[in-house]
Formats: C-alpha cells, sequence, structure tokens
C-alpha cells in the first residue's frame, strides 16, 4: 500500500460518508475545505478509517492531524505496523 | 445484525433510488435497511432517508408518524441516523430534536423552548453514570443507600416533569455499567463502589419505570451481552463525549426503533418453523423417526432440543406457533405424536402444514387460518432457498439469516427480538392456548349442520363492564395493537384511556368471552361519547379471534341500552378506512345502520335511531361483570 493508494480510499470513505462523489482529496486539503467536516463528522470519519483499515489510532495520533497528507501518513504507519 | 442478510448490491440499489417522496420509495428504503450495514452504510442511507422524508412521511403510510426528543446529558447527536434508520427497519417514520449539549432540564421546565414546540410524543433519555453519581470513588458521608435513593427520586421526578410537560411516553436507557472495579470479583462488598453503584441504580431503575409506566433501554444488559467494549470507547468519550461508539450506533438505533415500533403494537405474533434440519437434524421422509437427530445423548440432538425449547418457551409467553414443511403430512406430524424426545408436541402447534406446495404460499394460508397479518409472522428456516424465496415473494414477512451451526440458531433468533413486547397481561399467556381452543372450534363447526346451532354450542358467554382501573393495560394494548377488526384505529395512550373512566359523557365498554373451549379473554373495545342526543361510536374493536359468533351482534345490543340509559336518542358509527380494516366496510349497515347524507372526509358515518330500533337476536348468553 503506497501514498496514493490509501489517498484514494480516503478519497471513497470521504464521499460515502459526506454523500458527495465530488469531492477530491490532496495532502492538503483540510477540515476548512469541506463543508460536512466539522468535529462530529470528524469523530465518524475516524472510526470509518479504523474500521476500513483495521486499525485503531491513539487519541494524541488523532489531535495531531492538521491536513489530508497527515491522515495518509498516519493510516501507512499504523497499517505497516500492523 | 446478523440476522439480517447480507445484499451485494447495495450501493447501486442506492444510487438507482426514485428522487420522489412516494410510498414506493419509502418501500424500497426499508428494504435497503432491512440487510447488513455497517455504520457508514447507515449514514448515507439516513441522508437518502432525509433528501426525501425529512418533513413528513409518505402519504398512506400505515403506521403513526413520531417525534421523537433524544435528551441526554453527554453528546447524542451521532446517535440520530441509527435510530431513524432503525425506525424505517420497522417501517416507522420518525422525525428526531435534540437540545443543545445537556440542556435537557431548562428543555423541559421552560415552557416556550424548541422542545415545547416540537411536542415530543416519545422522549428518550440518555444519562452517562457520572452524570448523577460523580466520576470518582468517594467513601462518602452519607449511605450508599442514601445516594442511591436520590439518583432513583430524581429521575423520577424528571420522568414526571417530562410526561407533565408533553404527555409522551419515556423510554429511559440504563446506565452504561463503564465504572472500574476497585475491587474484583467481591465489588459488592464496597458499598460506595461506582461500578457497585450503577448495578444497583439500574436494578432499581426497574421498579420505577414499572410504577412510572416507562419504558427501559436496557443498555446493561446489552453491554453484558456484547461486551462493554463493543458500545463504549475511551478514547470517543475523552475526544467527543460519546458515550456510544459511532460503530455500534446502527445497533443501538434498532433497539430504540424495537420499543417504538412494539409501542404501535407492531411487534411479531407468530413463528412459523421449518421441521427437517431446523427443529431436528435429517430429513423425516428419508431418515424415518428412529433415524432424526434429536435429544439427549448426542450433542447435535441436544442442539436441535435447545431450539424446540426456546420456541416452545416463546409460546409460553404467548408467541404462536406454525409449522410450514415440504413433507408428506403423516410423515411430518409423525415425531411430534410418537418421537419421545421431542418437546414441542401438535398441541403446541396452532396451525400445521406440510405439503409440497411452495412455501410462500403455505406462510400465505396460514396466515389467513390464524388470522394474523403476515407482517406479524417470523419464519425460522435453515435453508437459503426458501429463505430467499420468501423474502422476495413476502417481503413482509420476517425471515433470520441462520448460522451453519444449529446449536446458535435460538441465539440468531433471540438477537432479532423480532417478538419484542412491553408488557405481558393474562391474556397474552393464555393465546396460544386460545388458538389451539379456535381450532377446536373450526372442526365443531364442520360437524354442526347449520350455523345457529353451531353457535349455540358453543355455549358462549360474553360478560362485559364499563372501562375500570384493572382491565386499564389490556384495554390500551388492544386499542394500539388491533388493525383489523377496527372501525377507526384511534389510538390511545394509557392515561387517555384513564381518564374515560371518570368522564360521565363517555359509553365504555370491555368485552370479555368464554365458550366451552376456554376463556378468550377481552375481545372487545367500545368507546362512545355523548354529543347532545347523539351517542358518537370514537372507537369499535374487536378480536379477529372471535370473528363470525354474533358478537358484534350482542355488543350493538349493549351499546343501544347504555346509550338509552345515558339519554341519548342515536347513534353513531365511523369508519375510516385503512390498509388493514377492509373486513369491518360494511359493519355498521351489517349491524341496520343507516348512511348519513352528510360525508366526512377520509370515511364514512352511520346511524341508527334508537326509538325505532329493536335488539337483536343472539345465540350467547350476557351478563354484567362483578
Amino acid at each position: 500500500m503506497d501514498q496514493e493508494s490509501v489517498l484514494k480510499q480516503l478519497t471513497g470513505i470521504f464521499r460515502e460518508l459526506f454523500d458527495d462523489d465530488s469531492i477530491e482529496l490532496t495532502s492538503e486539503t483540510t477540515a476548512a475545505d469541506i463543508a460536512e467536516w466539522d468535529s462530529m463528522n470528524h469523530v465518524s470519519l475516524i472510526v470509518a478509517v479504523e474500521s476500513r483499515f483495521g486499525i485503531k489510532f491513539q487519541t494524541a495520533e488523532v489531535e495531531d492531524l492538521k491536513n489530508v497528507g497527515d491522515f495518509v501518513a498516519l493510516v501507512l504507519k499504523k497499517s505497516t505496523q500492523k | 445484525m446478523p440476522w439480517l442478510p447480507v445484499c451485494p448490491d447495495w450501493s447501486e440499489r442506492l444510487s438507482i433510488l426514485g428522487k420522489e417522496s412516494t410510498l414506493e420509495v419509502w418501500k424500497n428504503l426499508v428494504s435497503l435497511a432491512n440487510t447488513q450495514l455497517d455504520f457508514t452504510q447507515t449514514t448515507r442511507l439516513d441522508r437518502a432517508l432525509r433528501k426525501r422524508f425529512e418533513s413528513a412521511p409518505p402519504e398512506k403510510l400505515e403506521t403513526r408518524p413520531i417525534r421523537l426528543a433524544v435528551l441526554g446529558s453527554s453528546t447524542v447527536e451521532h446517535l440520530l441516523p441509527g435510530i431513524r434508520v432503525g425506525a424505517l427497519r420497522h417501517n416507522l417514520w420518525v422525525e428526531t430534536h435534540t437540545t443543545d449539549y445537556s440542556q435537557y432540564l431548562p428543555a423541559i421546565l421552560v415552557p416556550n423552548s424548541s422542545l415545547h414546540t416540537f411536542k415530543p410524543d416519545v422522549i428518550l433519555f440518555i444519562f452517562e453514570a457520572a452524570h448523577f453519581l460523580g466520576n470518582e470513588y468517594r467513601q462518602r458521608c452519607s449511605s450508599s443507600d442514601v445516594v442511591v435513593a436520590e439518583t432513583i427520586g430524581r429521575i423520577r421526578e424528571l420522568w414526571a416533569k417530562a410526561h407533565e410537560a408533553f404527555g409522551c411516553g419515556i423510554i429511559m436507557q440504563t446506565l452504561l455499567p463503564i465504572a472500574l472495579p476497585l475491587m474484583g470479583n467481591n465489588e459488592h462488598r464496597l458499598p460506595e463502589s461506582p461500578q457497585r453503584l450503577i448495578r444497583v441504580v439500574n436494578e432499581q431503575l426497574r421498579t420505577a419505570a414499572i410504577e412510572a409506566g416507562v419504558e427501559l433501554l436496557a443498555m446493561d444488559e446489552h453491554a453484558a451481552e456484547h461486551g462493554l467494549g463493543a458500545w463504549y470507547n475511551p478514547v470517543l468519550w475523552h475526544k467527543a463525549k460519546q458515550e456510544i461508539t459511532p460503530l455500534a450506533t446502527p445497533l443501538y438505533g434498532e433497539y430504540v426503533a424495537r420499543i417504538l415500533a412494539t409501542r404501535q403494537g407492531r411487534s411479531s405474533k407468530c413463528l412459523v418453523l421449518d421441521l427437517d434440519n431446523t427443529l431436528w437434524g435429517g430429513v423425516i421422509g428419508d431418515d424415518g423417526l428412529d433415524g432424526i437427530k434429536l435429544g439427549q445423548g448426542s450433542a447435535l440432538g441436544e442442539a436441535y432440543l435447545a431450539i424446540q425449547r426456546y420456541a416452545r418457551d416463546l409460546s409460553r409467553r404467548g408467541v404462536i406457533l406454525a409449522v410450514c414443511s415440504k413433507n408428506d403430512e403423516a410423515n411430518a406430524i409423525a415425531p411430534f405424536e410418537k418421537h419421545p424426545e421431542m418437546l414441542l408436541r401438535r398441541s403446541d402447534i396452532a396451525c400445521f402444514v406440510a405439503n409440497w406446495e411452495d412455501k410462500a404460499t403455505n406462510i400465505r394460508r396460514i396466515s389467513q387460518s390464524l388470522n394474523i397479518g403476515l407482517d406479524a409472522m417470523v419464519f425460522l428456516d435453515d435453508n437459503p432457498f426458501e429463505r430467499n424465496l420468501v423474502r422476495s415473494e413476502l417481503p413482509m414477512v420476517a425471515v433470520p439469516e441462520l448460522p451453519d451451526e444449529p446449536a446458535l440458531y435460538p441465539q440468531r433468533l433471540a438477537e432479532a427480538s423480532y417478538f419484542e413486547t412491553l408488557w405481558v397481561t393474562e391474556d397474552d399467556m393464555q393465546r396460544a392456548r386460545q388458538y389451539q381452543e379456535n381450532l377446536a372450534r373450526e372442526s365443531l363447526r364442520a360437524s354442526a349442520t347449520d350455523m345457529e346451532s353451531y353457535l349455540r354450542s358453543l355455549e358462549m358467554e360474553l360478560s362485559w363492564a364499563s372501562f375500570d382501573r384493572i382491565g386499564l393495560t389490556r384495554i390500551t394494548q388492544l386499542i394500539n395493537k388491533t388493525n383489523q377488526f377496527n372501525l377507526t384505529t384511534r389510538r390511545y395512550t394509557e392515561d387517555e384511556v384513564a381518564a374515560l373512566i371518570e368522564n360521565p359523557l363517555a359509553l365504555t365498554l370491555q368485552l370479555r368471552l368464554v365458550d366451552r373451549f376456554g376463556d378468550n379473554g377481552i375481545i372487545g373495545i367500545v368507546i362512545g361519547l355523548k354529543n347532545g342526543d347523539t351517542i358518537d361510536l370514537d372507537t369499535w374493536l374487536m378480536s379477529c379471534r372471535v370473528l363470525g359468533r354474533g358478537v358484534e351482534k350482542a355488543t350493538l345490543n349493549l351499546v343501544m341500552e347504555e346509550a338509552r340509559r345515558l339519554g341519548a336518542q342515536r347513534l353513531r358509527g365511523t369508519y375510516l378506512p385503512t390498509v388493514k380494516n377492509g373486513m369491518v366496510k360494511t359493519h355498521y349497515p351489517g349491524l341496520g345502520f343507516r348512511p348519513t347524507t352528510s360525508a366526512i372526509p377520509n370515511g364514512e358515518q352511520w346511524i341508527l335511531e334508537l326509538d325505532t330500533s329493536e335488539p337483536l337476536p343472539i345465540w350467547l348468553a350476557v351478563k354484567k361483570s362483578e
């Protein structure tokens, strides 16, 4: 699994969860760029990503996320640790 | 929700759904909700649902719309999609409302709050244990008994205030047992232990809820069943104050929806059982009586015994059992009559159908002969082909997916909780027997030469009374679940029914029927309201079990007597058609009422003048009960 494929899968999860097929994620995308991405949906997003990739994030890891690029890197790191 | 089938083309079916807010689109949404969904799919389905039915249910939806307020002391918004989709699964349209974070008390107490504008029919209360008990262990100055009593007192007061403000139904979630042990296995020896306090509060909530007429959402039991970790994730609690993890919200919503559905009388009533490889191992037609696997001595035989035991326990609590099997009838019945290890006997089965026709046709037949709607039937069959056939032919019949291992069948059936119920009355306990007795009556009808002598031979006695406190629960239950023989399908809460007891302008009747085969329990309810010199028959409903026996005529005679006693000149009957009550379309004209000249919207009205009407001939004894 590489950055590109994680980004593609994340895009799929975002589109399903926010019901918006026009969402295109890049490493620089932040919550400010996507209307539906509020604090409540952020938790749903984390949980959806955890269950899709079969990983568990730690409290501190989730707090440090600044943009989608961080998110992709974290997923890659946790997936290789499995 | 492993009892629901997996749907491989779910996303495609969601994407081709019509955009209109019609009943047909609604039904497609219901069918999508009745498949295995993870939490992302639940969120997507909820969006699709709200796009089409945000502000109103589809026209002609047969269930009552529900306004549900979800009030709690921590985050509850994330529970709403699961609740709405859960309700959808049960064919219920729910509008939800919440308050700002933890603002449940001002919402109830302040008369112009948005909750008051919303006017909830039902409030679901959700509190985390720390909200009442604090989140740390203290050696308290007051005894732990006092702490528990204070907590229960606060909760009861909250229920009372909510009920007073809205007259609504109340569902109370029990406390999720998230406190950690301080001692271990013998935690109960530390009176102030948070873990012990939660347990004691949850126990006492049971008693309090019975007394207050409140329904419980037993999350403590569900935590014991699935493990606390399935529901509660400390990471998400600290991050978002979500006591229930989003992953578990579809199942949480299903539990809430079951209570909402049951409040409308929409739970299943009849369990239809396949035989070969469902109630015993092997094929009776091939393996014979001594070849099938059943009973003590083999693990597999005991597993099938456990299924039979669970079915029998359900029937003892009021669920009707039926058999639907592809077999020669003589072969199918043989184990029930001759196999020494069989727990279920022929007399436990209210309707026994064994032939070579397809199962959908046979289930329809069972539904007709027992007078139970198809949407109140559950079909248990080990064979995936038969399950799929029945699902596609009769989508309203509940058909649980079964694992390959028969030892797990009872648990699967229990998880699906099709027979969820809120109260058990004496009548429920007797119902299975009553259906049995009905079969005996049917065979007598076949032998009697004409209707009149048949009715006489039943030795029926109709005993009646006005509404009273003792009958309140059963009366309310009948009002809220009778769909077919129900002229107006008006539903009332227990409080509303209780108010009729004192109302001098109300004519109320509860009717009980006993015959030579047994006591049928309360089988009829009439509510009339005096309006000038006319009694308006607001409600007239009867149990379908007693149809065709002249009970309607005897009831009309009673209504006429009571109406005269109240000084009325005429009766006015109303018929409001629904998809289910076509059988009573000609009820009033059949009893001699004449049509009115004035029309009402959505229905018909009929008049009977009392001074020109004679009592109708009947063949049953009528007496007023003491």
